[in-house]
């Protein structure tokens, strides 16, 4: 059994399987929710509602052609997309959602596994920005460059929105933060700024619109992945849905205290939590129009960072008052 | 150090085939230039073999958007040179089409703009609204895209007043939505912060340049074919020329939300005031001799025709000058200093229709530069259209040939 366990949480749940299924489920939400709010109807036709329209899109474009370009670095080129899912699907397995214990320091949880999941997170970025690189076209070479530009913008902020959180509940350990605001529950209003920079720097993370300048498709055709088709295009695809999930999971563990309540009630808080997480970044991917590069970087300067600074003192003070 | 970026003539950003080729330095562009002729019909041609009544036709299909008025600056043209007088009744109708195609070509191109934008909700919004004005036109002349109602001497198909109730109805609905994409399109942060001050085209370039339409208006000069060379029924007409100062994409969405509104009031107008009597008036076959120039302020702006006439039922030229042509030297001064962002939502602003626009093509030889003329009766000698044996062989060799001459340029 104790081997057991380990293997069920990489292969079933929360690993690839799990992983695979909840995350294509959420495109499909995502996809639904964006084409409802846009007066469309969005996948009707394969499953019931069109649910099972991303598998159908990923199973599709696995077995379409696969085409290296010529002058591209053929080894990166072909390892990146596995790289980057092997590396997403990793950062989701420190989510605190099943076979941990708060007390003990186990594989999935240990103190600093914060740290590691954003870690984890910023690497995407780089792969992106090199698989760009490596296509050797003009275009995913822009793209790419877009990409590494972009990180300079969100990522400071995003860190600093997600460590406010850690800083009031004393612990940069993801169980022991959920497991703080649990038996707090009211100390998670004064986080409610870094939360929205928090989601703010995930929507750019996750190059959605209005920040989906490093792939925006009538300036640069396919930005990062004009090059890619078949198989590695589907680990890409599949690949940002992942990073959708990590990333509402992340947000809701740190802002939303996490999943309580056990192995069926835990997934359904972890499915509740994410989806409302997910709902609000498709009202924003709905609302906007797409930004250029040097307003997006002045944007999350200008706001973000002094906002996420802002959020630190505040949870500072608090920390003060309460002590 | 400054590099070239091909933009077209595959590429998402542009709806049909033209080559943008910019340079540029970072982000920012230092220099442009278009190349035409990938969309190049031999509709001019065509229409020299065609008679008039045929031409009709065959001038409302050079554009799919604007068809309407190319077949109406192509019959005007025409019964100036019959020294025809049309129908009252025939041109209110004809006029009428005529606005309702420049609502549903305005809200296209402000879909476009949301499009190029990334504000795909306001694309598809305005999309669906523009099916209210497609259904109006169905309702007039039977057809969404091609509506046939032009005929020399009137139009071909009457209004009646249940008709009338129902497009009045409908343009109560379509006031409401334009208002509410006067308010999106000017006051929504991210959508703003893509479109204002991109695109500059001060009014002194935009008058050396020949800008036409809105391209123009929105660069404060106020030039409408409509109000300073009055046709068919405008000079009855209440209306206004919509003009804006802040040259830029902006001010290219103000000016046409504006001209939307304009347009409504007009339709209104003609539809409350049209004149009892016949919709046409009879035609002659032949057409004096003669030559004449026809304009029309197309939604785009001023579609230029010349017919020449040699008293048979066949033009003997017809030349075609459509508005996106005009507006092409203008682009590439609003390109230029820009971001490559920038660069669809530059280029869509002169609601670009590059079909229309294409009217020769010059074959150049990649290596040399050379230009040669091809005559009519070489190509039909070419292999492409010639007999299955010769076929097969020439062209394998001619391809394989072709492999080594083309360099890629970048």
């Amino acid at each position: 059994m104790a081997v057991l366990k380990p293997i069920l949480y990489l292969l079933v749940y929360p690993g690839l399987l799990f992983l695979f299924i909840y995350s294509t489920f959420c495109e499909w939400f995502d996809r639904k929710v964006y084409a409802r709010l846009q007066n469309r109807i969005g996948p009707l036709h394969t499953g019931r509602s069109g649910i099972l329209q991303p598998i159908a899109d990923f199973i599709k474009l696995m077995a379409k052609e696969d085409i290296v370009p010529e002058k591209a670095d053929k080894v990166m080129f072909s390892a990146l997309p596995v790289f980057a899912l092997a590396i997403v699907s990793t950062a989701a397995l420190y989510l605190p959602l099943w076979h941990y214990s708060s007390d003990t320091i186990t594989f999935n949880s240990f103190p600093g596994d914060l740290i590691v999941v954003v870690y984890l997170l910023s690497l995407i970025t780089l792969i992106l920005f090199l698989a760009g690189w490596h296509s050797t076209n003009l275009f995913s070479m822009i793209g790419g460059v877009r990409v590494l530009t972009m990180l300079f913008g969100y990522e400071i902020p995003f860190l600093l929105a997600l460590l406010s959180p850690a800083i009031l509940a004393n612990s940069w350990r993801l169980a022991q933060i959920a497991q703080f605001y649990q038996k707090h529950p009211l100390l998670l209003l004064p986080n409610i700024i870094g939360f929205f920079v928090a989601l703010i720097s995930l929507q750019a993370k996750l190059e959605r619109v209005p920040f989906d300048i490093p792939h925006a498709e009538t300036e640069i055709v396919g930005g990062t992945f004009t090059e890619y088709s078949g198989k590695k295009l589907a680990f890409f695809r599949l690949l940002s849905d992942i990073e959708m999930v990590v990333g509402a999971g992340l947000i809701a563990v740190v802002f939303m205290a996490g999943f309580p309540g056990g192995l069926i009630l835990g997934l359904i808080n972890f499915i509740i939590k994410t989806l409302i997480i997910i709902f609000l970044l498709t009202a924003i991917r709905a609302a906007c129009a797409r930004i250029r590069i040097d307003q997006m970087v002045n944007f999350s300067w200008r706001y973000l960072a002094p906002l996420s600074v802002l959020q630190l003192l505040i949870v500072i003070f608090l920390k003060g008052i309460l002590r | 150090m400054p590099f070239n970026v091909p933009i077209g003539p595959q590429h998402p950003a542009l709806k049909e085939p033209i080559s943008l080729r910019m340079t540029l330095e970072g982000e920012v562009i230092k220099d442009a230039d278009i190349r035409l002729g990938y969309n190049h019909r031999g509709i001019e041609k065509l229409a020299e073999q065609k008679t008039y009544i045929q031409n009709l036709y065959l001038t409302e299909r050079i554009c799919g958007i604007c068809s309407h008025s190319h077949t109406t600056c192509f019959t005007q043209g025409v019964e100036k040179l019959m020294e025809l007088e049309p129908s009252k009744r025939g041109l209110y109708i004809r006029t009428l089409v005529a606005e309702l195609e420049r609502v549903h070509s305005h809200l296209l191109w402000l879909g476009l703009a949301g499009h190029e934008a990334g504000f795909d909700t306001f694309f598809m919004y305005t999309w669906r609204d523009r099916e209210v004005v497609m259904d109006i036109l169905e309702i007039i002349s039977g057809n969404r895209v091609h509506y046939s109602i032009n005929t020399f001497g009137g139009s071909r198909r009457d209004i009646d007043d249940l008709q009338k109730q129902k497009i009045l109805g409908s343009l109560e609905f379509l006031k409401t939505r334009t208002q509410y994409y006067l308010n999106i399109g000017t006051t929504e942060p991210s959508f703003l912060a893509r479109i204002a001050g991109v695109g500059k085209l001060p009014k002194e370039t935009a008058i050396a340049l020949c800008a036409v339409g809105p391209t123009a208006r929105a660069s404060g000069v106020p030039r409408d074919v409509r109000r300073d060379d009055p046709y068919a029924v405008y000079a009855e007409l209440p209306f206004e020329v919509c003009t804006a100062d802040s040259c830029d994409v902006l001010g290219r969405v103000v000016v046409r939300v504006k001209e939307l509104f304009e347009s409504y009031k007009m339709i209104e107008y003609l539809l409350k005031n049209l004149p009892p009597g016949e919709i046409k008036v009879r035609a002659p076959r032949r057409v004096k001799e003669g030559e004449v120039v026809s304009r029309y302020e197309a939604p785009r702006g001023e579609n230029l025709y010349y017919i020449k006439s040699n008293g048979t039922d066949k033009p003997e030229r017809l030349k075609v000058r459509a508005p996106t042509l005009a507006n092409y030297a203008a682009t590439i001064e609003m390109l230029k200093n820009g971001f490559v962002a920038d660069i669809p939502l530059i280029f869509a602003a002169i609601d670009p229709c590059i079909c229309c626009a294409e009217r020769m093509v010059e074959l150049v030889d990649y290596r040399t530069g050379e230009s040669k003329t091809v005559l009519m009766s070489s190509l039909s000698n070419r292999p492409f259209s010639g007999r299955e044996t010769r076929f097969g062989k020439q062209f394998s060799s001619q391809a394989l040939s072709l492999k080594k001459e083309v360099a890629w340029p970048f």
